[in-house]
This record gives structure tokens, C-alpha cells and sequence, in this order.
């Protein structure tokens, strides 16, 4: 007879529903911190200085990084496209598929991703630790709300910097994708400038920044909330940053699909 | 502020961690309260500093802002100078943000630091302290305040006996200058001998034992003789505590 136990079906099932249980516990706590940071957010009770601190280190810490990411897959994307469209004679194209391209998605997807890796999971694992190390309880003690000191300032660092660095990003992504066409294309710079706005409007930019916000808050909103409730020692701190990097991975790609079915389809 | 509890219970996982306590301290006096590990005691104080819902029971003490807790590896937080976590209660709570000068709360930093013996360490980060003075740094940041109810867990644990007999006269040094109704959970006996007035000691989540210090350590009680013999032989079966 067979033990259902050790079959693959069971075991799929079984990493299925974990999955889900993660999935629904992670997206519990980060709910019910997200309420707490809104009534924060909405009396205005925000520590300036530790959310300008926060915003420093969102932006201008990860950007090397960001832009090495964003500009790297857009020479990439340059490489492949720019001399296949140049051999069907559709130059003109190159400049708009790129900022199409760009802006729409890569830039923020490709700097969200790069964001997460960095300073989502330096988030996660710093809350963690002040968690497992009695921090928070202390905070909690000294009759200061953690919530307000620790993740307020990071989710409106999120919130703030992310579109800047979507701007950056996008702007390097297309200077990599100009000079690449140039190269293995023969496109002129200015060919390519002015193709640009072919396919591009405002209305694409404003959601691209509109999206850029969304990501930068659920990226720092997960991160806290996975380290902010951890509790143990060290080896729950690993599983809690991996649980926020995993989960906000997740997210905007959930998020990328809401605002393309709501704005695109 | 005394510190009233009454008909106590902490339920963990169906299990009773805490059953039933009745106790109280008064202002400028000091209680210990001793156990095995896993009896409670940290629970107990995790409860009367709010930071756990007790299932059951009543507990009157100070609000919030009037109860301080030192952490048993200090819980300083390591992202900020020993000034600024001393100075942070009143740099970050609500009621104090904006109340002193920067002149008066280097005075206040100043002032806490020399009442735990650690002068001019304002710019020194936790991880360059020794174990012994970040639990004085921890007192001086718990006291800032000036709180009605201090909570001390496990205040000279992994100290050597000279930085645990300093801790002890700390304790009740402050007890004596702020007039406080004190808390110290300990498995140390120097430190019931040296810094409390009355003990109670838990097992199973229950009080097995509750009187002065020198009933404590003097008197007949088969909880209290095993406990300060250390030996396996008596009432508490070591194994269910362990």
C-alpha cells in the first residue's frame, strides 16, 4: 500500500500550502502595520530628521547599484533589439521602444528589485535584530512606539525616493540604451532623441511615478514588517529577510500586473 | 508608585506559565524574585512593564511613562551613542519632545551617567562598552525619567562578582534616591542578600514562597532550603523546570 505521505503530490501540496500560510502571515502583519503607520501618518506625527536620514540612505546608498542594474539590462536590451530593428530599416523605432520600454516598466521593476536586495533586506534584518535583541521591547518600554521610530520614517523613505530614483534610473537606462544603438546599430544620437517621445506621453511617465511611490512603500513596508515581527534568535532573523526579500519580490510583481491591467489593457 | 498584582495568571500554549499571584511592593523597597529558569520571572515582568496581557488577575502600578525596565543584555540600541540612548526617552516620548535645551539634556545625560559611575563615555557606541557597563549605561537610560517603578531582569547575570556587587549597589542606590518600588529577577544569591528587601520564589508558576530576605535565607521553608542549597533533592522536581 502507498504512504501518501511520501509521495510528490503530498510533498508539492504540503510546500504549497506553507507558502500560502507565509503568504497570509506576512500579508496579515504587514496590514495591521500598515494602519498603524497611516494614523502616523495622517496626525502628522513624523521624526523629520530619521525619515531624512532613511530617505539618504533609500536613494543615494542603493543608487550605484540601481543604476548599474538598470543600465546594464538596458544595454543589453539595446544589443538585441537596436540591430534587428536597423536591418528591417525601423531606426526610427529604436528610441521609442526604448523609453516605452523604460519607462513603463524597466526602470522601476529592474530598480525595485535592485532596491529590495539592498535596503529591503537591511531594513528586515535590522528590525530583526533589534527585535531579538530586546530593542523594541525596550523601546516599547521607554514608552516610545516603534512603529512611529523605526518603520514611519522607512515607509515614507520609500514612498518619497523611490519615483527619484525611478527618474534616475530611467534617464540612465535610456543614455546606456542611445549609445549602445549608436554603436551596434549606427543610429545618430539625435535620431535617437527625437524618436523618443514617439510612443511616450505624460500620462505614462505620472503613472510610472505614481508606481514607483506604490513600490517603495510596499518594499518598506514588508521589510519592516517581516523584521519588526520576528522573534528568537539569530537563525529567525536569516528566515525573516529572506521571508522580505521574498515577499516584497512578490509584491511588485503583483503590483506591476494591477497598474498595467488598471492603465494599459 | 507600589506595585500592586492580585489573582495573577499567564496562559502559554494551554499551559499556566503564571498561576495565580498575589504580591505587592511598596515605594523604596526592593523585591526579588527567584525561580529555575522557565518559571516565570522574566513573564512577570514582561507583564507589570505591559508589554504582555496577563489572561487573568489585576495589576496596579504606575502609567507607562513611570515604569522603567533594564534588559537583561541591556537592549542598548546599538545605532545610537551612549548619549543618545541615555538622552532618547526624553529626545523621542511624546511628552518630552522639545522640553529641554540641548544645554539641559547634556546636564541630565551628564548627571545619570555619574549616578552609575561612568563619566565622560557620552560618545562611546554599545558595542565599545564592556558587558558591566552597558547594564550601567542600561540603568542610567532606565532612570532618566526619574520613574516610580524600576524592573530589574537578571541585572548582574554574566558579570564577574566585583561588576555584579557594583550593579547591586546601584540598585539600590537608585531605589533609595528616587524612592522607587523595585523589581529584581535574579538566580544570583549576592544579589538577594545585598539589594532586596523581600523575595518571593516561583515554581510551576506559582508562589512557593513569599517574605522578607532574611526569612528567605534563613528560614525553614523545604522550597526556599533546596533552592539556596542548590540541590536536587526537595519539593521542586528539577526536570519539569528545565
Amino acid at each position: 500500500m502507498i504512504n501518501v505521505k511520501t509521495t510528490l503530490t503530498y510533498a508539492a501540496i504540503k510546500i504549497f500550502f506553507h507558502g500560502l500560510r507565509e503568504f497570509l502571515i506576512t500579508l496579515g502583519n504587514a496590514g495591521k502595520d500598515f494602519v498603524h503607520v497611516a494614523y502616523y501618518v495622517l496626525r502628522l506625527r513624523i521624526n523629520i530628521k530619521a525619515a531624512m536620514e532613511q530617505a539618504s540612505r533609500f536613494a543615494v546608498d542603493s543608487l550605484p547599484i540601481t543604476l548599474t542594474i538598470v543600465g546594464m539590462t538596458s544595454i543589453i536590451i539595446a544589443m538585441q533589439i537596436a540591430p534587428e530593428l536597423a536591418k528591417q530599416g525601423a531606426e526610427g523605432y529604436i528610441g521609442m521602444l526604448s523609453s516605452l520600454v523604460m519607462v513603463r516598466e524597466l526602470a522601476c521593476i529592474m530598480a525595485g528589485f535592485a532596491i529590495i536586495s539592498m535596503i529591503g533586506s537591511a531594513f528586515a534584518s535590522e528590525l530583526a535584530s533589534m527585535a531579538v535583541g530586546e530593542q523594541v521591547d525596550a523601546m516599547k518600554v521607554l514608552d516610545v512606539d516603534p512603529i512611529e521610530y523605526l518603520v514611519v520614517p522607512r515607509f515614507l523613505a520609500g514612498v518619497i525616493m523611490m519615483p527619484f530614483v525611478f527618474i534616475v534610473s530611467s534617464f540612465t537606462g535610456l543614455i546606456c540604451a542611445g549609445v549602445v544603438s549608436n554603436m551596434t546599430a549606427g543610429l545618430s544620437l539625435l535620431n535617437y532623441v527625437n524618436s523618443l517621445w514617439q510612443g511616450l506621453y505624460i500620462r505614462d511617465i505620472m503613472i510610472a511615478l505614481l508606481k514607483a511611490a506604490f513600490f517603495g512603500g510596499t518594499i518598506a513596508l514588508i521589510s519592516c514588517s517581516c523584521g519588526y515581527s520576528t522573534r528568537g534568535g539569530a537563525k529567525e532573523v536569516g528566515i525573516s529577510t529572506t521571508r522580505a526579500v521574498v515577499w516584497s519580490f512578490l509584491a511588485i510583481a503583483v503590483w506591476d500586473y494591477i497598474f498595467a491591467a488598471v492603465f494599459y489593457l | 508608585m507600589s506595585i500592586y498584582v492580585t489573582n495573577l495568571v499567564k496562559i502559554f500554549d494551554n499551559k499556566k506559565v503564571l498561576d495565580n499571584l498575589t504580591f505587592s511592593v511598596q515605594d523604596g523597597t526592593t523585591l526579588g524574585v527567584v525561580g529555575f529558569s522557565g518559571s516565570g520571572k522574566s513573564t512577570l515582568l514582561k507583564i507589570i512593564s505591559k508589554l504582555l496581557y496577563a489572561d487573568e488577575g489585576k495589576i496596579e502600578t504606575a502609567k507607562n511613562s513611570d515604569i522603567a525596565m533594564t534588559f537583561q543584555y541591556s537592549a542598548l540600541f546599538d545605532f545610537l551613542d551612549v548619549y543618545h540612548n541615555i538622552a532618547f526617552p526624553l529626545l523621542e516620548r511624546k511628552e518630552f519632545r522639545g522640553k529641554y535645551s540641548k544645554e539641559e539634556l547634556k546636564k541630565i545625560v551628564k548627571e545619570k551617567l555619574a549616578m552609575v559611575g561612568l563619566e565622560g563615555i557620552e560618545e562611546k557606541f554599545p558595542s565599545e562598552l564592556s558587558g558591566g557597563m552597558q547594564k550601567r549605561v542600561g540603568f542610567a537610560r532606565a532612570i532618566v525619567t526619574n520613574p516610580k517603578t524600576i524592573l530589574y531582569d537578571e541585572p548582574t547575570a554574566g558579570l564577574d562578582p566585583v561588576s555584579s556587587t557594583l550593579i547591586e549597589d546601584y540598585i539600590v542606590r537608585l531605589k533609595n534616591e528616587l524612592n522607587a518600588a523595585c523589581i529584581v529577577v535574579t538566580h544570583q544569591m549576592s544579589t538577594i542578600k545585598r539589594a532586596c528587601d523581600n523575595v518571593i520564589l516561583l515554581y510551576e508558576g506559582k508562589i512557593v514562597f513569599k517574605g522578607s530576605t532574611q526569612d528567605f535565607l534563613k528560614g525553614d521553608n523545604p522550597y526556599t532550603r533546596q533552592f539556596i542549597n542548590a540541590s536536587l533533592e526537595g519539593p521542586m522536581e528539577i526536570k519539569s523546570a528545565i
